[in-house]
């Protein structure tokens, strides 16, 4: 695969507090990924470090093979939307966009035109005066009609009514469909990245804890409920991620590749959200692959 | 990236230059009436004799804005910092917008840069044309008071206060970067502004170059006595000298040697003034005062230790010069900042 982001031990300190540590990771190029961990995981500090706000402390990190924040060119092949969705308050809409064609070079004044037409922005509003929605698909336009080769884009929904968040998301895959970007999105509502992403990144405290297809983790992906007893004589090709007991009952959440054939199990398809959970609860402190294999 | 500056500075830039404009035009209507008051005296001065600054009606035209006009001035620099170098790191930082400005396809280094040239340009700008301004309604009332070196006068006239705006500038926009708010950038900016400047004003322009020492006559001085009656005792008060436009240090009486002038040696060498104290308010003393002051003058002579008026532009030059490297020094402490602790 070719690799939009690749992080070796990677590590931010801010004064005492490491904001992300030891954080070995690879994001291939032309998916949609999402990137998603509890608060704290050092999501937002990973994302900042790939788009050249933040230099790294320790170890090395290379996006779309060049080091981030370095050079012009290499900022001008990233597309970044921030947290919160930053906007200049005193600035009008259409000032955006002049902003962003007068800031970047591969500027697409035609897209970005289009876009807040479709959406209905007044170019002379003032962007302070917009809605959390708004203001958000003018962040994501300006990023957009850079024409990046990556996206990254940081909670863009968090803060955003379902119905805004419904809008973001149609309109960053409409956006991504259009030009094929990679893309790098962070969240925390799982149902949002199902919608939108093809490939997903568990982070917990810097650790990634799984990473893959969607796809492909689901269908490797299982949830078993039997008697307690039958809990010992589990197949050796299971990897046990999660496991919850009652008295009587065990339920697993487990990896395996092949098929289940034990008739003391009742075997359960996992949804992500289910499966992601499953990682977060029981994160692996000791993991530090960046792809989990399947023992056999 | 030019125009994106001017985009976002329009508002600060448009309110400097009409207030700047507000003021020429009520200087350009004023400056005319103090000019040829201060002419006419000047002419007349010499048949009466008296042309001390003193009598001079000059000082009593347009009394509120004589007193308004060296504030304003004093004070601009401070307020170009605030306004036009703080938020520009600051604001950004605060509102979170550096997200948007430094993930354009701009390094931050060159999105810095043309803001410093280009705001930086307006601040100095605003300053000299301020400093031109005020320097040509003010000549005649610093013609008339002959004290150039007087610390107001000094920081109004001449081109030191280009040196005080990028200075200001440049504190404004390090402030900003290092705390991250824009009001409390603002604040840090006036104060730090406002010691380096008196920090520079008592410490450093007496010092910028040693001080002429002259004796004059002791006479040509007239040093005050002064009898305490009730004490018996004699005090002295400094010699009042005036040189044009000098800056004067002190004054005092000393003999050949070196030694200062004591009442005590003056009562041991006037041994009649002595009486004359113990006589009470009742004793006139004036004509004992003055020949005791001439039999002194053969040994003792008034010695004056100042900056001569000639040394004015030396001096401009300097502070310009001290400031001016304050602000670049500034400067490369907000490039290493935003490279090293911002990122």
């Amino acid at each position: 695969m070719t690799v939009a982001l690749e992080a070796n031990g990677l590590g931010k300190r801010y004064g005492r507090i490491w904001g992300l540590s030891d954080c070995t990771l690879a994001i291939p190029a032309g998916r949609v990924v999402g990137l998603v961990g509890p608060n704290g995981a050092g999501k937002t500090t990973l994302l900042h470090l790939a788009v050249g706000l933040l230099q790294p402390t320790t170890g090395s990190l290379s996006v779309l093979g060049g080091r981030p924040g370095t050079t012009s060119a290499q900022l001008a092949r990233i597309g970044f939307v921030a947290q919160d969705a930053p906007t200049y308050t005193g600035l009008s809409v259409g000032d955006h966009l002049r902003l962003g064609a007068w800031m970047n070079p591969s500027w697409d004044a035609r897209l970005a035109e289009e876009r807040l037409g479709r959406l209905g922005l007044d170019p002379r509003r003032k962007a302070g005066q917009l809605s959390g929605g708004q203001r958000a698909q003018l962040a994501l336009t300006l990023a957009v009609a850079k024409r990046p080769d990556l996206l990254v884009l940081d909670e863009p929904v968090a803060s955003l009514d379902p119905l805004a968040r419904r809008e973001f998301l149609k309109g960053l895959m409409e956006g991504v469909a259009e030009h094929g970007a990679s893309v790098i999105l962070s969240s925390h509502i799982v149902a949002d990245l199902q919608r939108v992403c093809d490939y997903v990144v568990v982070l917990v405290d810097s650790r990634v804890q799984v990473a893959g297809d969607i796809q492909e983790l689901l269908a490797t992906h299982h949830r078993l409920t039997g008697p307690r007893h039958a809990r010992g004589a589990l197949p050796g090709d299971l990897l046990l991620i999660g496991e919850s007991q009652t008295d009587r009952q065990s339920t697993l959440i487990v990896r395996t590749d092949g098929p289940i054939l034990d008739p003391a199990w009742t075997v359960e398809q996992l949804d992500l959200e289910d499966l992601v959970l499953a990682y977060m609860t029981h994160p692996r402190e000791h993991e530090r692959r960046p792809h989990l294999e399947i023992h056999r | 990236m030019i125009r994106l500056t001017l985009r976002q500075f329009r508002t600060e830039a448009a309110v400097a230059f009409g207030l700047l404009t507000a003021l020429a035009v009520v200087l350009a209507l004023t400056g005319p009436h103090l000019a040829q008051v201060n002419e006419a005296f000047q002419a007349t001065c010499a048949t009466t004799g008296n042309c001390s600054s003193a009598a001079n009606p000059v000082f009593e035209v347009d009394r509120g804005l004589q007193a308004l006009v060296p504030i304003i001035a004093i004070i601009t620099p401070a307020v170009i910092g605030m306004f036009f170098g703080t938020p520009i790191l600051a604001r950004e930082l605060e509102t979170g917008t550096f997200r948007v400005a430094w993930t354009q396809s701009i390094t931050r280094r060159r999105w810095l840069a043309v803001r410093l040239a280009l705001l930086g340009l307006a601040a100095v700008t605003l300053a000299a044309l301020l400093a031109w301004i005020v320097d040509w309604w003010d000549g005649p009332l610093d013609a008339a008071s002959q004290s150039t070196f007087d610390p107001v006068n000094f920081s109004v006239h001449g081109f030191v206060a280009i040196g005080y705006a990028a200075f200001a500038f440049a504190l404004g926009v390090a402030a900003g970067a290092l705390l991250r708010r824009t009001v409390a950038a603002m604040g840090a900016t006036l104060v730090g502004f406002a010691v380096s400047r008196i920090a520079v004003t008592s410490w450093v322009r007496p010092n910028l170059a040693s001080p002429l020492h002259e004796l004059l006559p002791f006479l040509t001085a007239r040093p005050g006595f002064s009898l305490d009656a009730s004490a018996g005792t004699l005090s002295l008060t400094p010699p009042l000298v005036h040189i044009p436009n000098a800056w004067i240090f002190s004054t005092s009486v000393v003999n050949p040697s070196g030694r200062a002038l004591t009442g005590e040696y003056v009562l041991h060498a006037c041994p009649g003034l002595h009486q004359m104290a113990s006589a009470g308010p009742a004793a006139n003393p004036l004509v004992a005062l003055r020949t005791c002051q001439d039999k002194l003058s053969a040994t003792f002579h008034t010695l004056v230790t100042y900056q001569p008026a000639s040394r004015f532009w030396p001096f401009q030059w300097a502070e310009l010069g001290i400031f001016l490297a304050a602000a670049l020094a500034l400067c490369g402490l907000t490039f290493w900042w935003l490279r090293h602790r911002l990122a």
